[in-house]
């Protein structure tokens, strides 16, 4: 099957799913479409998915791609699952807490943060 | 992490989702402004990003600094997508007209959809605690903090942004 080139780096290490952005504008509606896809697939796979989402690469996002990350987090918490936000950009961060989405997701100033925050 | 809270790109305080019905006001009628740039746009993304350029770029000649330029790209990007998306409803045969001026203490943006238009006193808060899970509706959120003021007109398929230039605010 020619599938679209992944817009993800994903790494999987004792039982983390650590995913990655290629794109560093998370803002075009077919991209963020597809990001959405390819993470809740690897989400279905998984039984219960503890998901690391790193931003390291992100300069621009926009409320088409929080609507992802909602919705991804909504998947991952109906499997008993735990998802945690890493690496944000002090400007991006202040967009998630304009929409107080600060509030909903786990966010944490480095991986290795995240990391040791799964249990 | 040291985020400021509700807090505008321009150093404004601003309400990020007040609680009350009056979360979002339309005017009847906008007064004139003088615009110096004019662009029709397809419903699709290559307008959007066609759009970005420009503002962006005439930004920039006027010294914007980066967070003027996130906030000018991030207010219009919002915009667009919901002239395309709600406005227009992805017809391809409907336009999007962006009109806008940079001068060196403000920018202004007029952004009209061909759609029916509608009441953004009826948009729910998404950033209400009951909201918050539902995964739409935070584009005039964003719109809002990050220009210094929005403007409906009805029947709301337009909508005027003012961004102030921080260094030159009052």
């Amino acid at each position: 099957m020619a599938a679209a080139e992944s817009l993800l780096r994903v790494a999987e290490e004792d039982g983390i799913t650590r995913i990655e952005f290629v794109d560093r504008n998370i803002l075009d509606e077919a991209n963020i479409q597809q990001i959405g896809e390819e993470i809740t697939r690897l989400v279905d796979e998984t039984p219960q998915p503890k998901v690391l989402i790193s931003f390291q690469n992100v300069d621009h996002l926009s409320s088409a791609a929080l609507g992802t990350l909602i919705t991804i987090n909504n998947k991952i918490r109906s499997k008993d699952g735990q998802l945690r936000l890493a690496n944000i950009d002090p400007r991006i961060y202040e967009v998630f807490v304009i929409t107080k989405l600060n509030r909903l997701f786990q966010i944490h100033d480095s991986e290795d943060q995240a990391l040791a925050s799964f249990t | 992490m040291g985020a400021p809270q509700e807090r505008s790109a321009g150093g404004t305080v601003t309400q990020a989702g007040p609680p009350t019905s009056t979360y979002l006001s339309m005017t009847q009628r906008s007064p004139q402004a003088r615009f110096d740039h004019r662009l029709v746009l397809g419903s699709s993304r290559r307008g959007i990003q066609r759009a970005q350029r420009s503002l962006i770029s005439a930004a920039q000649q006027r010294g914007y600094d980066h967070a003027s330029c996130f906030a000018l790209r991030l207010a219009l990007e919002e915009a667009l997508t919901n002239a395309i998306l709600h406005g227009n409803r992805n017809n391809p045969r409907k336009k999007v007209t962006v009109r806008y001026r940079v001068d060196s203490g403000r920018v202004v943006i007029e952004i009209e959809d061909q759609g029916e238009g509608f009441d953004p006193q009826a948009v729910p808060d998404p950033t209400r605690p009951e909201n918050v899970e539902i995964p739409a509706g935070r584009g005039i959120v964003l719109m809002r903090a990050y220009m210094t003021e929005v403007e409906f007109t009805a029947p709301g398929n337009r909508v005027r942004m003012t961004y102030v230039r921080p260094t030159v605010r009052g």
